[in-house]
């Protein structure tokens, strides 16, 4: 589903280089991790691969469904079933959440050729939603993120993933920020959207998350590049160890 | 020696002119009036329009901008339903009122029968000097309404005064007395009904009686190639909270003045304006506000989107008196400009004299949050809607403060309904 080869990206403004030679391969229905220290290029990439226009890449390729998306912009990428949970979401003020919601279901919609949803009908998925990840439908009457705390946030991120159903799910440091229960709210949240057709990016530094969304392999990013993949037991490893080993290992 | 009679008429100054001697055996009004309005085109005659030199046109070289006058109308502008359902409309069609007058519980009448009677003849002086927009009207204007609110009128219905243009000439006026203690929620809409250039002046003189609390809109949706030349004039007695908003959405080049007085302690005036500007259109909002006596407030913000290569001017005066004690007055004015090309100047001016008083005022200017663009666009938005949510963003946040539902969803619509045609 998602391949990413040899990929190369800067800062657009500056020449700074953050992904280094990065290769990676996520196939449908799989869960992969994606775990490394601080300042290591995580969230880096997943805004490479949501779009967002201030990395340049400059060289290797990224496909999804055997496609390059690179000259793709991030609405064009998100009509094609590309999500990014943000770790820190952008609070909007003066957009009303609920028009937000409305906007992004029918824009993708209409991308893909796919009749608008009526109120009623929309109405009744984001309740559903809502209530599934037990989210105060009073929140949802103010404007985007706004006065929303960390966990309301995040939350409300999945939220979106849910209404939006992409193919292809990247969710940063979604953990960060929430309590336990929270936690296991979420995760819930992300398991039902597992799929045999979907794939989902988990981008974490601790173990914790993984306990609750269990990954089919799991990938070290160290300095831009994927120094080390493995199975569920290297994030147990990591937990033990920390990086150092790993990071020693492939210097 | 005056500068300006040195330079030759402009084009636009020789129409105007022209255009007084065709009217004026049909010009309504009484001896005074007459008086009056002769002397007004004096001034126009020997003064000419005025010029960046005038400190208060600084932004707005009327002279220079102002390239054509045309003719009187003839065309006969259609009404059309109003901006809030269940509106009683006023209709004018080029100045001149149609349909019937009448309001539930208010006195209506014809500004032209004051004109006739020689009522009006006091109120066409000029503010000042530069005055250029009441020396216009006053010259040239044929009627318009007036109302009278009485004393604890609670008006149920928002009023729409209703100002068509069909191209050609149209100066009207609206004197409207708010009795004490009165609420109502006035429109006054200004909207061309075809494409024909026009050239429109209008002013309207308010006076809230202590304890009045009134909403004003102006909503000027004058066309590509339209003049639109706006005054509001306004006492604020004791008590009296007058909520004015501001909407510019149309015109080629537009003024529109705010004059306003606090007479009684306790006056409070909100001043909102949008400016929705594009094209190659120039818009000026200016404001004079006297704090005038003690105990008065007010806030004034300002929201303008301006694209292609528009240009807006927001001046914005308040002047607290030696005696205005406890003065509390907030004004800032936020631009997004969408193009390289666009421009907005601000010119906001405090003249404080007296010492126990809250002033302040900010001014900000910025493109399209690039951070916020991505998000939306990260969720399937593209880039078009997703710019138009967020210069919508911008003003709504303004009509939102709105309290009556009915009336925010209409302002909104009238936003959304600008932002999908020139986005
Ligand atoms: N827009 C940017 N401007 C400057 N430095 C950046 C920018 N984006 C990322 N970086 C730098 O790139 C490195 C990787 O950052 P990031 O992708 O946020 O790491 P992670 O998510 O793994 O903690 C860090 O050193 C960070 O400071
Ligand atoms: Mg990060």
């Amino acid at each position: 589903m998602l391949e990413i080869r040899d990929l190369h990206a800067k800062i657009a403004d500056t020449d700074t280089e953050i992904i280094r030679g990065l290769n990676l391969t996520v196939k449908a229905g799989e869960v992969a991790a994606i775990m490394g220290p601080n300042g290591s290029g995580k969230s880096t990439l997943s805004y490479i691969l949501s779009g967002r226009d201030d990395y340049e890449v400059t060289s290797g390729d990224i496909l999804y469904n055997g496609e390059s998306i690179l000259e793709l912009d991030p609405a064009e990428r998100a009509a094609k079933g590309i999500f990014l949970a943000f770790q820190y979401p952008v609070e909007i003020p003066g957009v009303a959440t609920m028009q937000f919601l409305k906007v992004a279901m029918n824009s993708q919609r209409k991308a893909r050729g796919e009749a608008e949803l009526t109120t009623p009908d929309f109405m009744r998925r984001v309740k559903e939603a809502a209530s599934h990840l037990k989210i105060d439908p009073d929140m949802l009457k103010r404007p985007l993120n706004v006065g929303f705390s960390g966990g309301e946030k995040k939350r409300a991120e999945i939220l979106q993933m849910a209404l939006l159903e992409p193919k292809l799910c990247i969710l940063d440091e979604t953990d960060s920020g929430l309590d336990i229960d929270a936690l296991k709210i979420v995760a819930d949240g992300v398991n039902a959207l597992r799929s045999p057709d979907r794939a989902v990016v988990v981008i974490t530094h601790y173990q914790r998350l993984l306990d609750y969304i269990v990954p089919d392999t799991v990938h070290v990013l160290y300095k831009g590049q994927v120094i080390k993949t493995g199975d569920k037991t290297l994030a147990h490893e990591l937990e033990a160890n920390g990086y150092a080993d790993i990071i020693g290992a492939a210097a | 020696m005056n500068v300006t009679q040195l330079n030759r008429q402009t084009a636009a100054e020789a129409q105007l002119l022209e255009a007084y001697q065709t009217a004026l055996s049909e010009l309504p009004g009484d001896g005074a009036v007459m008086v009056a309005r002769d002397r007004l085109l004096h001034a126009l005659k020997t003064q000419g329009l005025p010029t960046r030199r005038i400190e208060s046109w600084h932004y707005t070289d009327l002279r220079t901008l102002l390239k054509a006058v045309p003719t009187a109308a003839t065309e006969l502008a259609p009404a059309v339903d109003p901006v809030v359902a269940g509106s009683t409309v006023l209709a004018l069609s080029g100045g001149k009122p149609t349909g019937s007058a009448a309001v539930d519980g208010v006195a209506v009448s014809g500004f032209a029968g004051q004109l006739l009677s020689g009522e009006a003849a006091s109120g066409l002086a000029e503010r000042g000097a530069d005055d250029a927009i009441g020396r216009i009207n006053g010259a040239f204007v044929r009627d318009g309404y007036v109302l009278d609110v009485p004393a604890g009128a609670d008006l149920a219905d928002v009023i729409e005064l209703q100002a068509n243009q069909a191209g050609g000439q149209s100066h009207s006026r609206f004197p409207v007395r708010f009795g004490a203690g009165s609420k109502a929620v006035i429109m006054e809409r200004h909207r061309a009904v075809t494409e024909n250039a026009a050239f429109v002046s209008s002013v309207s003189d308010l006076v809230l009686e202590d304890g009045a609390e009134i909403t004003w809109i102006i909503l000027q949706q004058q066309g590509a190639g339209d003049t639109h030349l706006g005054q509001i004039k306004i006492v604020l007695n004791a008590d009296a909270k007058l909520k004015l908003y501001v909407i510019n959405a149309g015109g080629k080049l537009v003024r529109q003045e705010i004059h306003v007085v606090t007479a009684g302690g306790g006056a409070d005036l909100t001043l909102r304006g949008v400016n929705l500007l594009g094209g190659d259109s120039h818009t000026d909002v200016t404001l004079t506000l006297g704090h005038d006596v003690p105990n008065t407030t007010s806030t004034e913000i300002i929201r303008n989107v301006v694209f292609d290569r528009a240009k807006g001017v927001f001046q914005g005066q308040i002047r607290v008196a030696q005696d205005a004690q406890r003065t509390d007055a907030r004004m800032a004015c936020n631009t997004l400009l969408l193009s390289d090309e666009a421009e907005f100047s601000v010119k906001p001016e405090l003249e404080i004299f007296a010492d126990d008083v809250q002033c302040a005022h900010g001014a900000t200017v910025a493109d399209i949050d690039k951070v916020h663009l991505y998000y939306l666009m990260a969720r399937g938005i593209p880039k078009k809607e997703a710019r138009a949510l967020l210069v919508n963003a911008f003003v709504a946040e303004i009509v939102e403060e709105l309290e009556e539902e009915a009336l925010v969803e209409a302002l909104e619509g009238v936003i959304a309904g600008w932002l999908e045609k020139h986005g």
